[in-house]
């Protein structure tokens, strides 16, 4: 996440920039002039967000003053391979789109490089979490494509047997081949993973619980009174949870449901304090860790839902943004969250100011419907620029469309399966 | 629970009848939309109005008058802003011009809230009264209350309805599946996952100030007791100092959908190739039930919680758990986005173990049950209408298009109008991705529209059990909404309230 200070008074200026991108309010239209998303093959997700924290004095409840933190302008993207690689591909087509950006910024300088600068405002994101690691953008909408001609294809009639089955996908392989020669189609082949990636994979899979249990001890011994501090913190910590006004509603609904998938960026102050601030750290490691090693084949625990999602501190640890992209509507994935996976929510998030009262960490919190829906609509801010590579497309599109290509390239399918896969188009 | 531990009986003389009944007797209904033009004589009618509650009556009243407010009529009445405005942001903001809303309602194109008779820009009403009478009895108590309305209010629409005999203009037997309201509050107020599909629904799902599945209470106007002198309202059951403006009152969606019979018949006789068995059949398909109300995921007879059977054989019998590939019962099948019967796990290994794998998501077969949201935080309860005059199939298949214009005054009651009325309009009735579909809303209600991607939402699918999907693609527009507005429909001491002048 590229992140940097405004320049003073130019808050309003950045968002006309912006604004210029946009197709429609908050969506992006892929060949805007100052960055044209489209061209880049290995972007899935891009925003631009103005980063103003409407709740940043409630920290003040802890009788802490805090001067007012400074107003960033950050750069989200989630790609296939480097970011690094994908940035300089930034610096060098759209280097004027960037500069007028990112001249809005306070240390930008006219003559700056513009991919120096971004790299040294590259933060590191505390944890993160993609939908299917290793599914690219050329094979999203090569497998799109495929599953469109093959769904145009198929005799939608009543089948005789199972070699019927087999006969009719090795027509429709036939057919694929004639589609893929005459240049119709694509299936690029999966790259190799390279092997640094797998390296530094097994590193970190090993990493994680060795230092767990290391640290063992230390937190068994600890416990109680570790659990102790939680339980007094969370009898005492302040709910913050006004409802939003309509005007702030209106705001980010007025960029919402346009496509099939929405984004959600939000902001808040974390509890003061070493035990929540270490805590945070504890917990989105561990998140990090699992999303990495766990939750990468389509599925965050039961939510199926969530393209990309990211946690990055701000200001030494004393605020956080989260950003995600999603497929539904706001209030389905709200319900979501209460309703499938509350207690992952409250894990990380009710070590954030205001949040709706927890018990034992997991319990209650996001449970309370409408103090959550306030809270989290409140600490949302408006996405200035939002930008999907496969508009229309949901993640369980993606999900079948795989399996179609899987059991295209396949070499050799039951009757049974072969009628599956038939029936998959 | 004992007796003695149930949270008190619910006020039935407070709420007014139509949450508890649906008038099945009062075959003769009309809604009326009313402006305030008058405040003082406003007031002074509503005072008046012969509301009717929901106390048990024998014998039955002849005539019906119930009432409701949209926020905009809330505020003629001069109900101050910090009460009014307590009320749930998307009453206050209405269900016409918020272009977000239109989008997820699926409120746009043909369905367009500028092209509506009623319910947008100047034509928004402050009151819906809802009439009901006996047999015969509507003509001449209507124009009465007409004529009683008139110092105070400008008529600004009517809402004719028919007896269709419990059968939607389709064809179709209406209104079978209703959620069973927890009248008796046996249902312990507890956050509890429901690991079984249940009938039964917490009163609060329904009536402000009661506790609701979540066991809480959804925000409403909660008054300091100075506001209140007369002290006309009931106390706040969560909140004993506070005096409770929304108690024993409901949101009502009214809604009304121009249904084109003929269009839907020629449409499924093209498909069905004149053949009248496939016609029936694909009909069926798309609404999950024969003409006749059978389910055509088939009776198992299940054991569902709060199933009132009412007929015999009981026509709600049933959960898609056995038809989960959607072979008996398509899975973008109207009864099945409207009500897909789930609980809030998906089904699968038993014990603490095997809940804990499914919470985790880490069973695969149970996340591949697992796309739809837990019914029961969404359901509707329906009062809903039909208008306009019945065609006969015959007529339908041969007469001309558009001959008469009939269709369904929608009507459905809840707490919470985001989570029920518009979670189920645009996570399952609109959205083209419903359950992991693709390219189709609701076979019924779809206004037809293509989305991003040039993906579209006409086709419906039509799963087999050894064979690709049969598919209708180019599905015709069925359904055309033609106005509609979000009321509250206070409690009845709410009401009196309401109705007295301030100062």
């Amino acid at each position: 996440m590229v992140i940097a200070p405004l320049a003073a008074g130019h808050q309003d200026g950045v968002r006309q920039t912006l604004e210029r991108m946009n197709a429609v309010p908050g969506i992006a239209d892929p060949h805007n002039s100052l960055l044209p998303f489209g061209v880049f093959e290995t972007l899935h997700f891009a925003r631009f967000v103005v980063l103003v924290d409407p709740s940043a004095d409630d920290i003040e409840v802890y009788g802490v003053q805090r001067a007012a933190p400074p107003t960033y302008l950050a750069f989200m993207g989630d790609c296939d391979g480097s970011a690094q690689e994908l940035l300089g591909a930034f610096a060098r087509q759209a280097d004027s789109g960037l500069r007028e950006i990112f001249g809005h910024c306070a240390d930008f300088a006219a003559g700056a490089d513009v991919l120096s600068w971004m790299l040294a405002h590259n933060r590191p994101l505390a944890a993160a979490y993609v939908n299917w690691v290793g599914r690219t953008v050329v094979q999203i909408r090569e497998e799109s494509a495929l599953q469109r001609a093959l769904s145009g294809r198929v005799p939608r009639r009543p089948l005789d047997s199972g070699a019927d089955a087999q006969r009719l996908r090795r027509e429709l392989i036939a057919f694929v081949d004639a589609e893929v020669s005459a240049g119709r189609l694509r299936l690029t082949p999966p790259a190799a993973t390279p092997i640094s990636w797998i390296i530094a994979h097994v590193a970190y899979l090993i990493t994680v619980p060795l230092i767990a249990l290391l640290a063992a001890p230390l937190v068994l011994v600890s416990l109680p009174f570790l659990l102790w501090q939680l339980r007094r913190l969370e009898t005492t910590d302040p709910e913050i949870c006004p409802r939003p006004t309509m005007e702030a509603l209106h705001t980010l609904q007025r960029i919402e449901d346009v496509d099939v998938s929405n984004q959600y960026t939000a902001i808040g102050s974390l509890k003061p304090g070493p035990f929540r601030g270490g805590l945070v750290i504890v917990l989105l490691r561990l998140i990090d860790y699992f999303a990495r090693m766990v939750f990468t084949r389509g599925y965050l625990a039961r939510v199926r839902t969530i393209h990309f999602a990211r946690w990055v501190f701000l200001d030494d640890r004393s605020r956080m943004v989260f950003a995600s992209s999603y497929d539904g509507g706001h209030e389905a994935y709200m319900d979501d969250f209460i309703n499938k996976v509350a207690w992952g929510l409250n894990l990380v998030f009710s070590n954030g100011v205001g949040w709706p009262s927890t018990d034992w960490l997991i319990l209650r919190g996001a449970r309370r419907e409408h103090l959550f829906k306030y809270f989290q609509r409140r600490h949302q801010i408006p996405t200035q620029v939002w930008y999907k590579a496969y508009p229309g497309l949901t993640l369980l599109d993606l999900d079948r469309n795989q399996r179609i290509r899987q059991g295209l390239q396949s070499t050799a399918l039951s009757d049974a399966a072969a009628l599956d896969w038939l029936r998959l188009l | 629970m004992n007796a003695s531990d149930r949270p008190a009986a619910p006020e039935f003389d407070d709420i007014q009848g139509l949450v508890r009944f649906a008038y099945k007797h009062h075959t003769e209904a009309a809604f009326l939309l009313l402006r305030v033009k008058n405040l003082a004589a406003a007031r002074q009618w509503i005072a008046a109005a012969p509301v009717g509650s929901a106390v048990t009556r024998e014998p039955l009243p002849p005539t019906v008058l119930q009432l409701a407010f949209t926020y905009g009529g809330l505020r003629a009445l001069e109900l101050p802003d910090d009460i009014a405005g307590a009320f749930s942001l998307e009453f206050v903001d209405g269900l016409s011009g918020n272009a977000n809303r239109s989008r997820r309602l699926g409120d746009v194109g043909p369905n367009d809230t500028q092209q509506w008779e009623w319910g947008a820009a100047g034509r928004i009403p402050h009151v819906g009264v809802f009439l009901y009478a006996l047999p015969g009895g509507l003509a001449a108590w209507q124009a009465a209350i007409e004529a009683q309305i008139d110092p105070g209010f400008e008529l600004i629409g009517r809402l004719a309805t028919s007896n269709m005999g419990g059968i939607e203009p389709f064809g179709f037997i209406d209104g079978i599946s209703q959620p069973q309201l927890d009248w008796s509050r046996e249902r312990a107020v507890s956050d509890d996952e429901q690991l079984a599909y249940t009938n039964l629904s917490c009163l609060g799902e329904y009536l402000l100030g009661y506790p609701n599945e979540y066991a809480l209470y959804t925000p409403r106007p909660l008054l300091n007791p100075e506001r209140d002198p007369e002290n006309l309202l009931p106390p706040a059951e969560d909140v004993p100092d506070k005096k409770d403006f929304g108690r024993n009152g409901t949101y009502v969606v009214l809604r009304q959908l121009r249904q084109d019979v003929s269009g839907f018949w020629q449409a499924l006789d093209r498909y069905a190739g004149g053949r009248a068995d496939l016609r029936a059949r694909l009909g069926a398909s798309l609404v999950g039930r024969t003409l006749q109300g059978e389910p055509l995921v088939g009776l198992l007879h299940e054991q569902i919680a709060g199933n009132a059977s009412k007929s015999d054989p009981d026509l709600n019998a049933f959960t898609y758990q056995s038809d989960s590939q959607g072979q008996r019962c398509p899975l973008g099948a109207h009864i099945r986005r409207a009500n897909p019967r789930n609980a809030d796990l998906p089904p699968g290994e038993c014990g603490w173990l095997g809940r804990l794998v499914r919470t985790l998501g880490l069973s695969a077969r149970a996340r591949a049950l697992d796309l739809v949201a837990s019914t029961r935080f969404h359901r509707l309860l329906r009062r809903g209408r039909e208008y306009g005059a019945a065609l006969s199939l015959e007529r339908a298949l041969n007469g001309p298009a558009n001959e008469t214009e009939s269709g369904l005054q929608f009507m459905c009651l809840g707490a919470n109008i985001e989570r029920q009325f518009e979670f189920v309009q645009s996570a399952w009735v609109t959205s083209a991705k419903f359950d992991g579909l693709s390219d189709q809303a609701d076979p019924l209600l779809g206004n037809r529209l293509s989305g991003p991607g040039n993906s579209r939402s006409d086709a419906f699918s039509i799963p087999q059990t050894d064979a690709p999907d049969e598919r209708l693609s180019g599905l015709p527009r069925f359904i055309t909404v033609r106005g509609g507005a979000y009321f509250f429909m206070p409690g009845i001491r709410a009401l009196r309230y309401l109705s007295q002048p301030r100062s």
